[in-house]
Parts: structure tokens; C-alpha cells; sequence
């Protein structure tokens, strides 16, 4: 590489082995940093003249900012069988990994060539299988295959392509890249990617100029392009939804960042139907058509009706409308079949037949047990080879036959032998390694490079970058994020200038300028609407519970144990207080809401809640609104359970000012359509419920004491709206007044009630609404309703208002709950599926 | 001999339906020794949208929509088949067995290793050790295929009892092996078990069965049912012989072939999904009325 104009890369400068913070790589191991006589390679240069001149303290400052960011984009893994929880953040290595340009281009030409072939053979094999008849391939490789879906034989994609989009891990064994593995079903990470580049972009600002890195913003783009000019037909309004499996997904983070990088809506398989063989979304004002189906899902759950018969997942019909030409998927269906290991030893002579050459990038030497020869060479040997599946990838580990002991390995032989079809055998690799930030030192890792490439009119274009990723463990190759893998950010450095197509700071180009505000898949705004209701749920809860734990920090007057009966009062309304619970045991009770992640009504599982419906809408959220979701997160988990009083009371105070800022955000920086207007109708419809509990609780109470009113003001954040009017100590009439009917009182029920009129005025027609009451003349009840109640006329009859203010709250409360579940009946409502 | 088939399959449902997708597989095959003239779909309500094909094992399937609220599913198709006897093979000159097994595990593209793509397990059938010990006297070593085969028939249908109480289509088959219970489903599945844990190529066969009423007694229009067997490959010469477990014989023409592949997941009658909540109940009414010859 030439040497830049920065100060880093001077060659007098140039470190030796012993500078660059002690790394040493394994003797007799291919290094991708040092060369074996200490020097550097001359693409590390720049970088390793920076890592010279660290120090330590310097480093651990600039992981310190890696692990903020990636907390503060709330990168997460989810892994399910994780004893820890659902979700592991990212882990993100501080040192790159670097890749001269010149290695990049050749690797880049055997991708090309690589995917190219793939999509040959793909048609091939769902087509007139000739490399089958010719002997290419062995027939019993596809007839025990379970990735062949034989449903799919016969398809020829409209858009002549199975793979659109492709992922290769590459292994550098004895000096050369090798494949490992392709992934052609949904290749996982290049959202992990792109996120990885923006946090390293960012924490070696100077460091990645000057190194000269290819920027990734290129490649995007060509993938939008070429997703858009899969429309059948329809070429310049194309509208492309991402498809995943959900929430629940190992990488939905990844599935969300890059649907909303790319513009696309990001919906599940209930947003989409079939009709007429053509594939639509499911909006609130109606179908709309999907011409590119972009698919985060396995291709056999994508159809229950054809595939497996899973009916929780995939759209019945999808196959059925792609086979007719009506949608482009991508990648195509079946293209599970390409990725299995058994093909390998095929690979160099079908590149032969189909294309006339070499293959450029070969495979890692693999040989497959379901031919004799092969089987009976493994079974002469056994110690020498590692078994892997040789159909369903990633499905068990491999097993390493040196490594067992001999009863151990006799019982895999035997395995081997009742079903040789079912495997494979590789021998150990020596992969090359790449030094990697361990606690507080550089450690030679075997690394695993996953790159990318997209089609392009005539061939594929690889990602210059890709997701590089190392073992967790010295001597190990099993690399998988699964298993605790670090990933890394990959620098494919460039012989000139960079061009600068920056992925921070713009908005991605939204692909279809015509869609309108309003389509907003049902299921998104389902989700919105309960995002709506569980935050003020969570809001509420969190202020009573403060409430009570300030009377319980105080000296203990009379007074204050008399408003802490009512807090207790208001508590068992909204329903979090433990039925029987005393006095005496509420700091142990409260400690529990707190942090108890099992305890139904608590804090915790509030949490979960509004982050559940906040990840199912991910794609509708700015940044900023998602990062302050991962602080809400953060505040409520600062302390354990043995916290002091005060120290909860801090923690429930950065809650509240939390929620306060989304609900903020929720007014000033969304756009406000429909997504919008339902996460308000969710919001206000619970706070309205909440009031009127709470207003009905304080009523019934102050039958007998009317000590209640003061925490109830409190709770209902209008304490200082009722000094102002009154100067005096709470009193019942006033106070529901305020409560109920002040429409000028922003936690009012009026208030509430005026704004849900305005949005179910706003509401998208309903074809089926004629039967019932629309949302409309429900609100409009509810207001008359609470108009029956004439407060003023009450202050001097006590005895009146406490006979009536629980009578029109109840009518209330009833009338919010049908007004919900009607929203729920006309706006959100899936049928259930059901497979025969 | 000559059929007229009708098969109707009505759905009841509790709630109404709005939308509904269905695959049918109810047309005949047409292969050699059985022809299938004419053959008419009916399905009520009327579909939005429907198309045809042949899946990849041959098979006719036909796709179709239905959109807007209905409470009832009726399909009816109806067909004219005419099947020939099919021809007499004497047991014993057939190739030993193993001789098949080897072929089909060779390499190489022969009709043998094309007919193994049915000796491996399939969505509902997983050989295994279970199958292989009890097909195993059948086939000691040299025993000509189809002679092998005819004893594991007559062992099945002695050994199982024909009870359609015992199993339902979840049923797993380890669960029938033990039992030795179930329905032709499951017979000719437990046969093609036991064929590809020897390392056979057998694959699942579903169609009609003409039912001879008792003697003196008149036909019942409607009381035949969907009948389900197996094939195996024999070998070059002899190609696929079809075998019906439930019955303890070698189909001819009183068996009508409609689909096969690989287990009943590959050949379902109807198959849909339908969109909408409630119980479902399911009628099936078979009727195969020969036609006299003029």
C-alpha cells in the first residue's frame, strides 16, 4: 500500500514484533497481520503503526466506547437457549481485520464465479437435472436431501434468478482462501456488519481514513437497486416488503436494521395473504400488492400449505404465487439445497461442465460417506477426520474423531456406517490467525471471514468488507456467534482514493416515494397500540409505586401512614398489589414489583412488554426513540434487590423521566399517520382507564378517610395544577373535578376523551363497521357519559359525589374497554390459521 | 375394467371461513395399464382462483382460492378409469434381493439409483432399526424380491390388525409398529418402512379400491373409501410391483392408482389452510361404481 498523508504511516516508523503490544502469532500458523520474520504485512501497515503507538489505557478507553455504542444501538443476538436470558449484546472486537486490495478483487472474482454457479445448478436441479443424469451429482445427494423441496421442481424463477443475494464464509488454510460454507437461504449478518463498520468508523475516526477502507454504502445500494428491478412487470414502483420470522428470531435485530436501511416495510408472514396466486400486505385501509419478497425465513416454513406444515409461519399460496411469476422472492425457494457440505467434492467438476473453468475458490477438501470408496477411506482412518452433517447444516457440531476416546469414537463410527449418506469428512484445518483484543492483550485467533455478494445484471458483486468473525477459544474452528464468537469489522482497503458515500447522518433513500403514510401493515399497528398502552401502563404503575415508597421513607407521622393505606388502595386498582398484602411487608412487596422478572404485575414485566411491542414495530421508530428504549431498560436494572430506599426512589425517578421522554418524542419527532395515531389511541384509552380506576378507588375510600387524595393527585401528575387552583388542602368534589372533567387538565379522562375523538375521527374507513357503533360514537358516548356527572353542583354534597363519581367511572370504564376491543376487532384482528 | 369414480369431501365449519387455500391431488394417474379418460373437479363455493400441474412425481394437483364468507367446503371429483390386469410375474424367478439393494446404492445414473431417492426416510416414515428386525426374515440372503416381498405382505397383514380406532394421522409409525394397529395408511407405510430399512427403494401409493358387496347383497353407492398401498422397485425387468398390505395381494385391476411418492404427506387427497377460527368437521364419501361392458 503507498504510504497516506497521515502521520501514522511513516515507513521509517515501521514496528517490530516486539511493539506492537507484545503480539506473537503461533509458530508455523499463517498470520493475516505478521509475517513470520516479525515484520508486518504490508496491508497492516498503518494500522499496526497506530496499535504500536497505543498504550493500553488508550485501547481499553476505545472498547469502553465500542461496548456504549453497541449498547446504545441496542445490538443484541438473541440466543434461546441461553441459561442468561433471551438476548446477549454483540460482541464486537476492537481490532479489525484487515484485507489488501488486491487479495480482495481475486476473492471477489471467486465469489462472482462462486454464485454463478450456484444459480446454475439450482436450476438444474429443480429443472431437467442433467448434472444428475450425466453423474455430476450422485442421485441419492438430492433423493436423501431434505433441503431439496421437491415442491419447487418445475419453477423457473420469472425473475431468472434463485440467488439474488449470497453468503460465503472463507477459511485461510495453507496459505489460500478456501470455502467453508455457503449460505443461500437467509444469509445472516450484514445488518451486524454495517452496524459494526458505523461503531469502528466512529471509534478510530482517523484510523479507518487513513487506512484508505472501502466504504460499504456502495453495496447497498446495488442490492436495493437490484432487489427493485426484480418487480414481475411492474419496474420503477416496486414495492418490496422484508419478511421475517419475528421478534423471536436469533437476528430479528438485524432483520429490522436493515429493512429499515433499506426502506423496505419489514413484515411477518400474518401481514401477508394470497389472492388471485398474487402476494399483498395487509394495511389498515386495505391489500396492497408485493412484488419482491425479500425473505429472512427458511424457504420451508415460507408456505404451510405446500411446505412444511408448520401453520404459525409463512403465507399459504406464496409458492404457488411465485411459481405463477407474480412475486420475486429472494432469495428464490429451494435454495436451501446449495448449501449443503456434500456438494463440495462435486464443486471442482460441475464448475468444469457448467461454466468451462477452474474453480477459482476451492472448497475446503471435504469427502462424502455416501459413496463407498470415500467411506471405506474414512473408516480405514477414523482419528484422522472431523464428521460433519451432511445435509442439515448447523444442526450439531463437528465432531473431531482424534479427539475421542476410543469407545466414544467406536459408537460414532457405528453412527457412520448405519447411515453413510448422513455424513461427512473433512480433515483438521490449519486456519490462519488474526490478532484479537483479549481482556487486556493481543492473542492470534483462527478467523472465519463471511463475505457478500449481490447480483448484478450479468454476475455478482461481493461486499468489499463482510463479517469476519473469530473463535472464542485459541486452538478452536467451530466460529459461530451461536457459540460465543467475536466478530469483527472487515477492512478491504482500496489502491486509490476512497469515494465517500457516508452511511451515518443520511437517510436511507426510500425506495417508493409514492407509498402513501398509511400503509401501515395491521399487525404494526396492533403492536403500536399496545406499545401505547403498556407504557402508560408502565408510567402509572412506576408513579404509584413511588408514591408510596416516599411515605415510607419519611419519619412515619400519622398522616403519612394514613396516605400510605391510600397508595395502597390505589396500588390494588391498577392491579399491581398482591391481593392481602399488609402494610407492615410493603417495602419487601415493592422491592419484589421492582425486580422480580417473574412476578406478573411488577416492573420487569412491564418492561418486557413495552420492549416486545417496541421490537415488533422496530422498523416504525426513529433511533433516537429505540436508544431510549434500551436506556428505559438500563435505568429500571441499575441496582439489585438490595438497594435502599432512596436509591429506588432514584431509579423510579429516571424511569418516569424516561417515559416522559418517549411520550416527548411520541408528540414532537414521529410522523403522524396512522402508526402514530394508534400508539396514541393506546395511550390515551389506558391513561383514561387508569384515571377513572383511580378516581373511583379515591372516591370509595374517602368514605372514610380522605387522606387518599393527596398521593392520588400525585399519581396522576396533577399535584401542582391543583395548588395553583386551589390552595388548600385536596378535597373529593375538586379533586375528581380536576381529574375528571377539566378537559384543560392534560391527564384529565375529558382530555383524553377529546383526543380520542379527534383520532377515531382520523381512523381509515372500515368496509365491515356498519354493524357496529363506529370508534367515533363510542367516544362520543363515553362523553356524554362523564357529562352526566354535574361536579360543580356537588362541592356542598359530599354524600352526592360519593355516591356518583363510581357510577359514571364504572360506565366509563366499561365503555373504554369495548372502545378497545372494537379497535382491536376492526383494525388488528388475524383470524387463527389452522393446517389440515 | 371400467370405473366410475366419484369421491366428495365436504368440511362443516363452526365459524365462518373467509379465505381458504387447497391443494387437491384427486385426479387418476394416467400410466401404463390405466387410463383415465375423463375426470371433472367441482368445488362449492365456486374458487376465485385455481391452476393445474403435475407435481414431481407426476402426479396431477390442482391449486385453488376462495375468498369470501362460507360455512361449508364441498369438492367433488369425479372420474372414469379404466384399468388393466396387471401382469403375472412368478415370484421365484425374480432377482435376489440384495441384488437390487447393491444397484440402488451404486453409483451412477441407472434406473436403480433414480428409484432411490424412495429408500431414504421421508417427512413421515424414519427407517430404522425397529423396521429392519422385522422385515429381516422375509429376506434371508438370495431370496428373490418378489417372493420376499409377498412373505413380509402376508406377515404384515397377518401380524397387524385392521382397526381404525387405533391410530389417527398424527399417529407416529414407531407408535403403530408397536402396536400393530391402524389403517391402510398405516399398513402400507409400516410396509415401505421395513422395505427401505433393508435398503429398498418402496414408495406410498394412495387411490380407490373397488369393494365387492357380500354375496347376495346389492352395492352401497358411497361406502368405498380412499385405499392407500405400496410399490416397490424390483429391479430393471420388473420395474415398480404394487403390493396392498391391507388386503394381502398384488393389486390389479381392481386397484385405482391416483398419486404416489414418498409418504402420505406427498399425496394428500386435499390439503389446505383455511383463515378463520372454530371446529371443522370432515366428511368423506367414496363411491367406485364399475361400468359394464356394452
Amino acid at each position: 500500500m503507498e504510504s497516506t498523508a497521515t502521520q501514522h504511516s511513516s515507513i521509517s516508523s515501521l514496528p517490530t514484533p516486539a511493539n506492537i503490544l507484545g503480539y506473537k502469532p503461533k509458530a508455523g500458523v499463517f498470520d493475516e497481520m505478521m509475517l513470520p520474520s516479525g515484520d508486518l504485512r504490508p496491508h497492516w501497515r498503518t494500522f499496526g503503526s497506530f496499535l504500536s503507538q497505543c498504550s493500553a489505557p488508550d485501547l481499553q478507553s476505545r472498547l469502553d466506547s465500542i461496548q456504549n455504542l453497541l449498547r446504545d444501538h441496542g445490538v443484541i443476538y438473541n440466543v434461546y437457549d441461553d441459561a442468561l436470558g433471551t438476548s446477549r449484546p454483540w460482541s464486537l472486537d476492537l481490532i479489525p481485520f484487515i484485507v489488501a486490495a488486491e487479495e480482495a478483487r481475486q476473492v471477489a472474482e471467486g465469489i462472482d464465479q462462486r454464485a454463478r454457479l450456484l444459480d446454475l445448478i439450482l436450476h438444474d436441479l429443480y429443472g431437467p437435472q442433467t448434472l444428475v443424469k450425466e453423474g455430476w451429482i450422485p442421485p441419492a445427494l438430492i433423493g436423501a436431501n431434505p433441503s431439496f423441496l421437491r415442491p419447487v421442481v418445475g419453477v423457473a424463477p420469472a425473475d431468472g434468478r434463485f440467488v439474488h443475494l449470497m453468503g460465503c464464509d472463507l477459511v485461510r488454510d495453507q496459505g489460500r482462501w478456501r470455502v467453508l460454507a455457503d449460505r443461500t437461504q437467509v444469509p445472516f449478518g450484514q445488518g451486524y456488519t454495517l452496524e459494526n463498520r458505523i461503531i469502528m468508523a466512529n471509534v478510530f475516526a482517523e484510523e479507518f481514513n487513513a487506512s484508505r477502507v472501502q466504504r460499504l454504502a456502495e453495496y447497498f445500494e446495488t442490492e436495493r437497486e437490484t432487489l427493485r428491478s426484480l418487480a414481475p412487470g411492474r419496474r420503477g414502483n416496486a414495492s418490496i416488503v422484508m419478511l421475517t420470522p419475528g421478534p423471536n428470531d436469533d437476528t430479528y435485530f438485524e432483520h429490522a436494521f436493515k429493512a429499515r436501511y433499506l426502506g423496505f416495510p419489514l413484515v411477518e408472514s400474518a401481514d401477508l395473504t394470497v389472492r388471485d396466486r398474487r402476494v399483498h400486505l395487509k394495511t389498515l385501509e386495505g391489500l396492497r400488492r408485493v412484488d419482491v419478497l425479500v425473505r429472512r425465513l427458511d424457504d420451508s416454513r415460507c408456505d404451510p400449505l405446500e411446505l412444511s406444515g408448520d401453520a404459525t409461519m409463512g403465507v399459504p399460496g406464496l409458492l404457488e404465487s411465485w411459481r405463477s411469476g407474480n412475486v420475486s422472492v429472494a432469495n428464490g425457494l429451494g435454495t436451501g439445497i446449495i448449501t449443503t457440505p456434500a456438494l463440495h467434492p462435486f464443486m471442482p467438476g460441475i464448475c468444469r461442465h457448467l461454466l468451462g473453468e477452474e474453480l477459482k475458490l476451492p472448497c475446503v477438501p471435504t469427502w462424502w460417506c455416501g459413496q463407498k470408496r470415500e467411506l471405506d477411506m474414512v473408516l480405514a482412518e477414523p482419528e484422522r477426520w472431523v464428521i460433519k452433517e451432511a445435509f442439515v447444516r448447523g444442526a450439531r457440531d463437528p465432531v473431531f474423531l482424534g479427539k475421542l476416546d476410543a469407545k466414544s469414537r467406536a459408537v460414532a463410527v457405528e453412527r457412520i456406517k448405519a447411515a453413510p449418506h448422513l455424513w461427512i469428512a473433512q480433515e483438521t484445518l490449519a486456519l490462519s490467525t488474526t490478532p484479537t483484543w483479549v481482556r487486556d492483550h493481543l492473542e492470534p485467533r483462527p478467523v472465519v471471514w463471511r463475505t457478500y455478494a449481490v447480483s448484478t445484471g450479468d454476475g455478482y458483486s461481493m461486499m468489499p468488507g463482510g463479517l469476519t468473525r473469530v473463535s472464542p477459544q485459541p486452538d478452536s474452528w467451530v466460529v459461530t456467534m451461536r457459540s460465543g464468537g467475536i466478530s469483527k469489522d472487515t477492512w478491504v482497503l482500496s489502491d486509490g482514493p476512497v469515494v465517500r458515500k457516508t452511511l451515518l447522518g443520511t437517510q436511507p433513500v426510500v425506495i417508493q416515494p409514492a407509498r402513501p403514510p398509511s400503509a401501515v401493515p395491521s399487525r404494526v399497528a396492533d403492536h403500536l397500540f399496545w406499545l401505547g398502552r403498556y407504557s402508560e401502563r408502565l408510567e402509572q404503575a412506576v408513579r404509584v409505586i413511588r408514591a408510596a415508597l416516599h411515605r415510607l421513607s419519611g419519619e412515619g407521622t400519622a398522616v403519612q401512614s394514613r396516605e400510605l393505606q391510600g397508595c395502597m388502595s390505589l396500588m390494588s386498582e391498577l392491579g399491581i398489589l398482591p391481593p392481602g398484602s399488609l402494610m407492615v411487608a410493603l417495602r419487601g412487596t415493592i422491592q419484589a414489583l421492582l425486580f422480580d422478572p417473574k412476578l406478573a404485575t411488577g416492573v420487569p414485566q412491564l418492561i418486557g412488554s413495552v420492549r416486545f411491542n417496541a421490537s415488533a414495530a422496530r422498523d416504525r421508530l426513529s433511533d433516537d426513540t429505540w436508544r431510549l428504549f434500551n436506556r428505559l431498560e438500563r435505568d429500571s436494572r441499575l441496582v439489585g434487590p438490595s438497594m435502599t430506599v432512596p436509591g429506588m426512589l432514584g431509579m423510579l425517578d429516571t424511569v418516569v423521566l424516561d417515559l416522559a421522554a418517549f411520550s416527548g418524542m411520541q408528540q414532537e419527532n414521529m410522523t403522524q399517520g396512522h402508526g402514530w395515531r394508534f400508539l396514541e389511541l393506546g395511550r390515551r384509552i389506558e391513561r383514561a382507564l387508569n384515571v377513572a380506576g383511580l378516581v373511583k378507588t379515591a372516591t370509595e375510600t374517602c368514605v372514610t378517610d380522605d387522606a387518599v387524595l393527596t398521593p392520588l393527585l400525585e399519581v396522576c401528575d396533577s399535584t401542582m395544577t391543583y395548588r395553583r387552583l386551589h390552595f388548600a388542602r385536596p378535597q373529593l368534589v375538586p379533586t375528581a373535578y380536576l381529574l375528571l372533567q377539566d378537559a384543560a387538565n392534560p391527564r384529565s379522562v375529558a382530555h383524553q376523551l377529546e383526543t380520542l375523538f379527534a383520532h377515531a375521527k382520523a381512523l381509515p374507513a372500515d368496509p365491515g363497521r356498519a354493524i357496529q357503533p363506529s370508534e367515533r360514537e363510542r367516544v362520543s358516548e363515553s362523553m356524554a357519559a362523564l357529562a352526566t356527572l354535574d361536579l360543580p353542583a356537588m362541592s356542598a354534597k359530599q354524600a352526592m359525589a360519593l355516591a356518583q363519581v363510581p357510577k359514571v367511572c364504572d360506565t366509563l370504564i366499561q365503555q373504554l374497554e369495548a372502545l378497545s376491543l372494537s379497535i382491536t376487532e376492526h383494525y388488528f384482528s388475524h383470524a387463527i390459521r389452522r393446517v389440515r | 375394467m371400467r370405473y366410475q369414480i366419484t369421491h366428495r369431501t365436504k368440511y362443516t365449519y363452526e365459524s365462518p371461513v373467509t379465505v381458504c387455500h387447497y391443494v387437491a391431488r384427486l385426479e387418476p394417474k394416467k400410466i401404463p395399464g390405466q387410463a383415465c379418460p375423463w375426470h371433472e373437479l367441482h368445488i362449492q363455493p365456486e374458487p376465485v382462483d385455481s391452476a393445474s400441474r403435475a407435481d414431481s412425481f407426476g402426479n396431477h394437483t390442482t391449486y385453488f382460492e376462495i375468498e369470501g364468507s362460507h360455512h361449508e367446503l364441498v369438492v367433488t371429483a369425479r372420474s372414469f378409469v379404466e384399468v388393466k390386469p396387471s401382469r403375472s410375474v412368478q415370484p421365484d424367478s425374480t432377482p435376489a434381493w440384495e441384488t437390487i439393494r447393491n444397484a440402488c446404492a451404486a453409483s451412477g445414473y441407472t434406473a436403480a439409483t433414480v428409484a432411490a431417492e424412495f429408500c431414504f426416510a421421508s417427512p413421515l416414515i424414519t427407517p430404522g432399526q425397529l423396521f429392519a428386525d422385522y422385515a429381516r426374515p422375509s429376506f434371508p440372503s438370495g431370496k428373490p424380491i418378489l417372493a420376499g416381498l409377498m412373505d413380509l405382505n402376508r406377515r404384515i397383514f397377518t401380524d397387524f390388525k385392521f382397526d381404525p380406532t387405533a391410530t389417527d394421522v398424527a399417529t407416529p409409525l414407531a407408535d403403530v409398529m408397536k402396536n400393530r394397529r391402524g389403517v391402510c395408511q398405516d399398513f402400507a407405510q409400516v410396509m415401505i418402512a421395513c422395505l427401505r430399512s433393508m435398503g429398498l427403494p418402496a414408495r406410498y401409493v394412495s387411490g380407490y379400491l373397488e369393494t365387492l358387496p357380500p354375496p347376495g347383497k346389492a352395492r352401497l353407492v358411497g361406502a368405498d373409501a380412499s385405499h392407500a398401498w405400496a410399490a416397490l422397485f424390483c429391479g430393471d425387468a420388473l420395474g415398480w410391483m404394487d403390493v396392498d398390505p391391507t388386503n394381502n395381494l398384488l393389486p390389479s385391476e381392481r386397484h385405482i392408482t391416483v398419486a404416489w411418492g414418498r409418504d402420505f404427506s406427498d399425496v394428500s387427497p386435499l390439503r389446505g389452510v383455511t383463515l378463520g377460527a372454530g371446529e371443522q368437521r370432515l366428511q368423506v364419501a367414496v363411491d367406485v361404481m364399475p361400468v359394464d361392458d356394452e
